[in-house]
């Protein structure tokens, strides 16, 4: 029936949207930011462990779209073990996949992440997408106000 | 219902024959605006094409036309509305912009420090935050009447509320995000009977159901023409005359003035006071081709068609397993708000229309619902006269299929 949409709706999107992984808190964990969607109400909170700057640990707590669900469920996957820089970069390049006017997209440089690059051909839905990501960057600059996508 | 000419009506919208993400358009968003029907359209066209000029000004000939025109608008939604004079018919941008003029006008020259307005819980933002920028202004208080689960204002709740400090009760006709109808003649009843004056807001009621201002002796009534198949961008305030007489202006400008010298500017009478600058003509005179299409099938036959619609999308909603619909109250308009088990209303949406259907998912301005009902937003499909049962079923035949996906 949704074939039109299998595009951005993947099986591994709903297969996280069902069973979010990191779906936890951390107890005494580094850094703690909300992020938050006015326009559909998405929330949600990301807990990393550092060690140094690298990020040993990573969960989320909240409640969102199954695109949202789904992208900071991938992301606290991804982002574990890694650098900030590297965290950064991975940041920088999911952004450019999912919001990218006609430049072709690196999906080597976002591995698994690339299951979210349906959503460039839905302007309403890419905030659903980048809200974790612009969670993580605050995070990162070691920001503790929650952030808004407006 | 058999009688009803959904069919012609349906040939007179040409976005309805639109295919949507290759499948024909189910329009099901109408609670956010309306189509248009081509006596609409061709309206504003020919009056470009044809009529044009500012109005109430110029000596010359399309002057003449455009203003004659622009008045006659004025004459139908008197009439629409059943309004005591045209000159209690102020032309605005939008139910929004007419609770702001209240506000700003009525609400500054009446409304002090300790006072009360009184709203319900199921208000529109529209008529939430004027109040607000208001008390803020003066130091009056913003009194909020609760409802029950259903989506219900409580009465007797509402009418403790009522008391010497009342200034205004200012309650929605017909709620946007759940389809209550409030029992607004009770309400004005009440109110009345302390001396405090009760504004409608009636966007959401005036496309849905006959509205007779003296029979429901409302003192304001407020609504948005591309919710009633006109233009967006226009809109209406009824107000009684003896009211509007007494209110200060709103803006200054061209239009609202009788004399104006550098000392002092005196200000032209009813409706013009409220009228500054030019107004949005070809969009009034296509309301007014709206009223007429309307009254040509009449508003009660419309309204029982849409409650029809209604009932059957009700009933069958309630077959699908996980599917809980928000707002049950028993006066109800043709909305359907409603939530689905761990499926958010923006995956709702987004995979309804791939399929053609558009509804809106969200929080219909309207986030102290959302917080009473203690979710993020809703998926809401709301009828007009043109849906079809068979649109229904598309629409059920998709929330199945969804949920299914989902698994």
């Amino acid at each position: 029936m949704f074939e039109d949409l299998r595009d951005l709706y993947q099986e591994v999107i709903f297969d996280h949207n069902r069973n979010p992984r990191n779906f936890r808190v951390i107890d005494n964990a580094d850094r703690q930011v909300e992020g938050f969607n006015p326009l559909c109400g998405d929330r949600l909170t990301l807990y990393l462990k550092m060690t140094g700057d690298t990020i040993d640990d990573a969960s989320f707590q909240g409640s969102g779209c199954a695109i949202s669900t789904a992208s900071v469920s991938l992301m606290t996957e991804i982002i574990k073990g890694k650098t900030e820089a590297e965290a950064e970069t991975l940041f920088k390049n999911f952004h450019a996949m999912t919001t990218g006017k006609g430049e072709a997209i690196q999906l080597e440089a976002v591995g698994k992440l690339a299951v979210l690059a349906g959503v460039r051909e839905y302007p309403a839905r890419v905030k659903c997408a980048t809200l974790a990501w612009h969670t993580l960057d605050a995070a990162l600059k070691n920001e503790t106000q929650a952030i808004s996508t407006e | 219902m058999t009688n009803f000419p959904v069919a012609k009506i349906r040939a007179d919208f040409p976005i309805l024959a639109e295919m949507i993400r290759n499948k024909p358009l189910v329009y099901l968003d109408n609670a956010a605006s309306c189509q248009k029907p081509n006596a609409v359209i061709d309206s504003i066209s020919y009056l470009y094409r044809h009529d044009y000029a500012n109005i109430h000004r110029g000596v010359h000939t399309l002057s003449v036309r455009s203003t004659d025109q622009f008045e006659a608008a004025r004459e139908k939604v008197r009439g629409f509305i059943n309004a005591a004079s045209s000159k209690e018919i102020i032309f605005v941008r939008g139910a929004t912009e007419a609770i702001n003029l209240i506000a700003q006008t009525y609400g500054k020259a009446n409304v002090k420090a300790g006072d009360e307005i009184v709203i319900t819980a199921m208000e529109h933002h529209s008529n939430i935050v004027p109040w607000q920028m208001l008390c803020e202004q003066t130091g009056a208080v913003l009194k909020v009447a609760p409802m029950n689960v259903q989506g219900e204002l409580i009465y007797e709740e509402f009418e403790n509320l009522l008391n010497d400090k009342t200034r205004l009760v200012a309650v929605v006709h017909m709620s946007n995000a759940l389809g209550t109808i409030n029992p607004v003649q009770k309400i004005i009843a009440a109110a009345h009977a302390k001396n405090i004056p009760v504004m409608l807001d009636g966007a959401q009621a005036i496309p849905h159901m006959p509205v007779d201002v003296q029979a429901l002796d409302c003192d304001f009534y407020v609504f948005s023409g591309h919710k009633l198949y006109g233009p967006s961008g226009i809109g209406v305030l009824y107000g009684k005359q003896a009211l509007l007489e007494a209110m200060p202006p709103y803006q200054g400008g061209g239009d609202m003035i009788r004399t104006v010298t550098f000392e002092k500017s005196s200000y032209a009478g009813l409706p013009y006071k409220f009228e500054a600058g030019t107004p949005g003509i070809a969009d009034v005179v296509g309301l007014g081709a709206a009223i007429d299409y309307l009254n040509a099938i009449g508003m009660a036959a419309i309204a029982d068609y849409e409650n029809e619609l209604l009932v059957y999308a009700t009933a069958q909603a309630k077959q699908i397993k996980g599917l809980k619909i928000i707002g049950e109250a028993t006066d109800k308009g043709a909305i359907l708000s409603f939530v689905l088990d761990r499926i958010h209303p923006h995956d709702i949406g987004t995979l309804l229309d791939s399929l053609g259907i558009a509804i809106r998912a969200g929080h219909h301005c309207a986030m102290p619902v959302m917080d009473f009902y203690q979710v993020p937003a809703t998926a809401r499909a709301s009828f007009a006269m043109y849906n079809t049962k068979a649109e229904i079923d598309v629409l059920m035949n998709g929330i199945k299929g969804l949920i299914e996906a989902f698994g």
